[in-house]
Order: C-alpha cells, then structure tokens, then sequence
C-alpha cells in the first residue's frame, strides 16, 4: 500500500486548529506571509508563470490548467478585469470546497488577494451557494477581518494594488456553478448560461475580461507560491496533474469525508485508505461515482484494456478501473472524468437503475430550461425511468433511453446535457443486465437505498 | 399594504448598491434581505425591489422564479429541507423524510396545521459526506439518526421563530480522518 495518506498536508494544514477560521489563528499558523511575500517581492508575470509551472487542474470539475485560464486575459485599455471565485459547489456528491470556507477562509481571502495581484484585478466576486448560509457568514467575518488589517483594501502589504472582496450568494440552482450562468446570476439575473464565445477572459462579469475560477483553485494558490510551482507540480503523482488536492468519499464508506492527498491517488486508495473500506465489509463494492454525478460510473470488476503501448492507459492494462489514478486526462482516457474528486461508493445492495432514476430526477430538476433538447430530454429521461422502475417499460423504452440522451449531447448552449447525457450512458454501458431485468421483470422495483446504512438512522451505531 | 425594510435592513440595502458595478447586481442580495424580514417573496415585495432598481415587475418575478430558495407564498416558521440526492439517500435520505413524515403529519410541500414546519424535498446540499442530513432555515444537520433529528425539533419547536445567522461547520473533514 502507498500511504497517500502520508502526503503533506496544505489546504487543510490549519483545518485542525480551534477556532481555525480567526485570523488570529491562522496569522499565527502563516497565513498571508504567502500574499506578503507574492505582493512585495514578485512581479504578476512571475506569479502566472508559477500557477503554469505549478500545473494546476482546475478543481470545479472540468480540469482545466489554471495557469492557462490566467494567460486568455488581454484587457483592452481601460477595461476593468475581475475575478470571480466559484463557490456554488452543487455537484451531486461534491462537499470539499465547504471545509475551506468554514474551516480555513483566511486561506481562500490570501488565495484572491495573490491571484487578484496576478491577474490585474481590483475586485474579486465570491459566488457562494444560498444554502451554504454559514460558508457565507465565516467567509464574509474573515474579509472583514482582512480589511482591518488593511490586506484586503486600498494598499495591501503596503503595494499600491487595491483588492476589494465581495461575497455573493446564490439562491438555490445548480446551473449556477456553470461559469457563464454565475455571471449572470451575479448581475441579478436568471441562472442561464451564455452562448460562447465570448469567454469570460474577454467578456464576462460586467461584459469586462473575468477569470472564474473554483474556489479550491483559488485557495491553492498560497500553497503553490510558497513551494514554488515546479515544487508543487512534484506533489502530484501523475505528470500534468499538480498538487495536492482534496478529495470527497461518500456512501457506503465507513469513514465519509473529505481528506487532502496529491493529485493521482486511487479510487481504491481513497476508499480503502481514506474512506476506511466499505461501511460493511461484508458487503462487496458494486460501482463508484469518481468525481460528481455527472461523471460516468466505474465498476471495480472492470478491467482496462490497452494492450497498446502507445495507449495513455497501456501503463494499467488489465488493472481495475479503481486502480487508474485519479488524474484528469487519464479518466478522460478511461471514458469518465475526474470532475470534483469527490467519489460516491456504492455496495452491492444499490440498485443501478433505482440510482440512476435518482440521478436523473435532480437533472430534470435543475436543467435551466433554456434549450430544447435539455429541458425536454431531461424530462423524457426521467419519466422514461420511472416507467422502467415502475415495471411498466417495454425494449422500446429502454432504446429511447440511448436515443433521448444521443441527442441531446452537443445540442445546447453550456455542458449540463452534456453532463447529463454521459453519466446515464455510463449506467448503461456499465450495468446492461440491470436495466434489461428491470424491463423483464415488469413489476415495480420497489428497492430502497438505506439496507445497508437503515440501522444507523434507526440509532443502533449512527454516528453523533 | 405597501412593503417596506426596517430602518436597519435598510441600510444595509443602501450598502449593497455600493457593492457592485451595476445596481441590477444588487438584485439577489436584495430579494435575500426583503424574504429575511418578510418571510417570502411577495408581489408587495417585487414591487419594492423593482422600484428599487430601476427594473421592471416581471424581471424581477422572472429572476424570484428562477431560484428554488426564493419562496414564492408563506411557509412555516422554520423551513425543512431534506436532501434526496443519491449520496444521502445510501445513508437513509428516504428514511429522514419518512421519519419526518410522520412526525410532522405532513408531505413534502406542506406545512404543519401550527405554523411551525414546511417540508420540502432538496437536491444535493453539499453534506454528502456526512449524510444523512437536513437543512432547517439557515442551519445544516448532518449525521442524523432518528433520535438526533428528534431531539433537534424538540428545541426548535419549543425556541422562537426563525434567527437569522447560520451556526454549525462541516463535520466529517480532514481533522476527523
């Protein structure tokens, strides 16, 4: 076993302090030494070079290169730039970016005083959640507490660069973590994506150039300066996939949480070393979510096949799909994404199709409504599957299926079908025999998720 | 019967322009400070906010509709959101909103005869690791047994109506792994 859990520890270095969101405690475990330094002794270019160095996958679930985003500004004169920190963390089964905002929001205010220093901006947006009231409330104390130090304000550090911090709060739509339905979100509006391009860089909050980035990228920042990005790219365990980062378990683990450990760990180190194996280990693992629900499923009896030396996975063939490291390019590879690290562990009493109804209902819920063939077709999935559940499907349910999500795919303005789509054909693909019995069998499922977790609520062992 | 902030979240109102580039920006933060003191969203309060901004009546109902924490008629005292989502229903989602059921003697959607409680249905609230759990107003529960959830109405029901402030951080982080 490798023992990622022996990894260092950066974004939650402080996570264990009493009162570890104080600015006294956090100053006096180093907090804003980082910004000081970045801000008095390095240029902004120096600082983009060390977020490209530092190869920093964006953590909201996309994966995209941070340092890269940072180099598409190119404001025009006079144009103001901002950035806006995505705190709407809404991915099904995603639950990390919270603990820095309760635990640790000195690091995220350090984090946008360096970036908004890098990056030529004044003024940082933090879109937070509605539901997330208390990630707001300690968000919101530590900027106020910043700005009468005088880090956050007209001179912080005593460098001629005022950064000023808003925080913003949803009011309850998971579209709104889509970076383009923020921005309109932020300027009181509907949650609707907007047609790209343009792109934020070059118009985005207010129609000026914007980054948006995740709010864990953003608090990652401190810690990849510090180290140097060539430093902290090392941390990771997969080339092209820096740092640390933090990763969610959730389901039938016997520890859920969120644990930090370098980029390109396991599914099964997570879930073993981490999730502390299944909550019954007499039960045998089923299927995991790697990373929020809209990455495909993964099947630890499902082994990689690239007998091909020049295939990206040629290094895992014949491995099991928990057994690729979580790196961004690599799960492209294996036919899922990484998305937000955050995994959902399923034993064996879960039926596939009943999670997948599940799954489908929180899509037909949040779609936006603004394109066809994702309103529609979410719609159509869903009551496509809860026919299927309620045992009244025919094959030729189970075909539409496949041909509501095909054409949906590429169809629409942002990537929510796109997200929907993939995972349920990943069901599909993954667990054929489940969907074709519960067609079969034509009765109603009448399966439940609680089996293996009911005596826990019921309060013989729940936890306190 | 025309709306109206009190004189104190009505200077915070006037601290919100200031916060943004454009005063349309103001337009959520708005609409949160109007449904603390009103309770929900009504039309005497889109009419408030609209002439606030400058914006027209239906902009702004078009935006109150589009968010599911905008409410749109009266609730409760306290609001219960009890998330479905997948990661908690494997840890007992549906037997929180059972047992919810049937203390509360009502389904999701409705509100206790007393005034005290509305039961709503949730999507993911981001607690997934330390699930199962409910939202009630501005506070996360997380770990729940039944037993817990218990002791939990107890207080609420027995302590004043809504407080606004949000008390409790994550559990189940690093510290605790």
């Amino acid at each position: 076993m490798s023992h990622a859990s022996a990894s260092p520890k950066i974004l939650t270095a402080r996570y264990h302090l009493e009162d570890s969101h104080t600015l006294a405690v956090a100053e006096k475990a180093g907090a804003y030494e980082i910004a000081r330094r970045a801000l008095t002794t390095m240029s902004p270019e120096q600082i983009r070079e060390e977020v490209k160095k530092g190869n920093v996958r964006g953590r909201g679930g996309a994966g995209f290169p941070a340092g890269v985003k940072w180099g598409f500004l190119n404001p025009k004169p006079g144009q103001e730039v901002y950035l806006v920190v995505n705190g709407d963390e809404s991915e099904p089964g995603t639950f990390k970016d919270r603990t820095l905002m309760e635990r640790d929001p000195h690091r995220l205010v350090e984090g946008i005083i360096i970036s908004c220093f890098a990056i030529g901006a004044h003024k940082a947006f933090v879109y937070i959640r509605g539901e997330l009231r208390f990630g707001q409330l300690r968000v919101e104390a530590a900027i106020e507490e910043a700005r009468a130090k005088g880090y956050v304000g007209p001179k912080p550090f005593g460098v001629d660069h005022p950064v000023d911090i808003v925080v913003h709060s949803g009011a309850g739509a998971y579209i709104c973590g889509e970076e383009t339905a923020l921005l309109n979100s932020l300027e009181g509006r509907r949650g609707e994506p907007r047609i790209k391009p343009p792109f934020p860089a070059v118009e985005g909050a207010f129609r000026m150039p914007t980054i948006v980035n995740n709010l864990e990228t953003i608090a990652t920042v401190p810690g990849l300066i510090e180290r140097g990005g060539e430093a902290f790219a090392a941390l990771g365990r997969v080339p092209g996939d820096g740092g640390t980062r933090l990763y969610g378990v959730s389901g039938h683990v016997a520890r859920p949480g969120v644990y930090e450990a370098p980029a390109g760990i396991t599914l099964r180190e997570l879930i073993e070393e981490f999730g502390g194996g299944l909550l019954d280990p007499s039960k045998k693992l089923k299927a995991v979510i790697p990373g929020g629900s809209s990455t495909p499923v993964l099947r630890p009896d499902r082994f990689v096949n690239a007998p091909d030396p020049n295939h990206p996975l040629h290094a895992y063939h014949e491995k099991s799909e928990l057994d690729v490291p979580m790196a961004v390019d690599l799960y492209r590879a294996l036919g899922t994404m990484l998305g937000t690290c955050c995994a959902t562990v399923m034993d064996e009493t879960v039926n596939m199709v009943e999670a997948t109804r599940n799954l489908m209902h929180f899509y037909q819920h949040e779609s936006c409504g603004q394109c066809t063939p994702c309103r529609e077709g979410t719609g159509w999935i869903l009551d496509l599957l809860n026919l299927i559940t309620a045992g009244r499907a025919t094959e030729r349910e189970l075909d539409l299926l496949v041909e509501v999500p095909n054409n949906m795919m590429g169809n629409t303005i942002c990537a929510f079908a796109d997200g929907t789509a993939m995972p349920l054909l990943g069901m599909i693909r993954q667990f054929p025999d489940e969907f074709r019995e519960a067609v079969r069998r034509g009765e109603p499922l009448g399966v439940r998720h609680d089996e293996t977790t009911r005596s826990l609520f019921e309060g013989q062992g729940g936890r306190a | 019967m025309a709306f109206a902030l009190t004189p104190e979240r009505e200077k915070q109102a006037a601290a919100l322009l200031d916060k943004y580039p454009e005063r349309r920006a103001a337009l959520l933060p708005l609409l949160w400070l109007c449904q603390r003191q009103n309770g929900y969203i009504s039309d005497e309060v889109i009419a408030f906010v609209a002439e606030k901004l400058g914006l027209e009546t239906a902009e702004v109902k078009g935006v109150v509709t589009f968010y599911t924490m905008f409410f749109q008629e009266p609730v409760g005292e306290h609001v219960i959101w009890v998330c479905r989502t997948l990661a908690c229903d494997l840890r007992g989602g549906k037997a929180v909103q059972e047992h919810l059921q049937r203390r509360l003697g009502v389904v999701p959607g409705q509100t206790t005869r007393d005034g005290k409680f509305t039961l709503l249905k949730a999507e993911c609230l981001a607690s997934c690791g330390s699930a199962p759990m409910v939202q009630i107003d501005d506070d996360y529960h997380e770990n729940l047994t039944a037993e817990k959830l218990d002791r939990i109405l107890d207080e609420i029901a027995a302590g004043p109506p809504w407080v606004e402030g949000a008390t409790g951080a994550a559990s189940n982080t690093e510290e605790e792994g």
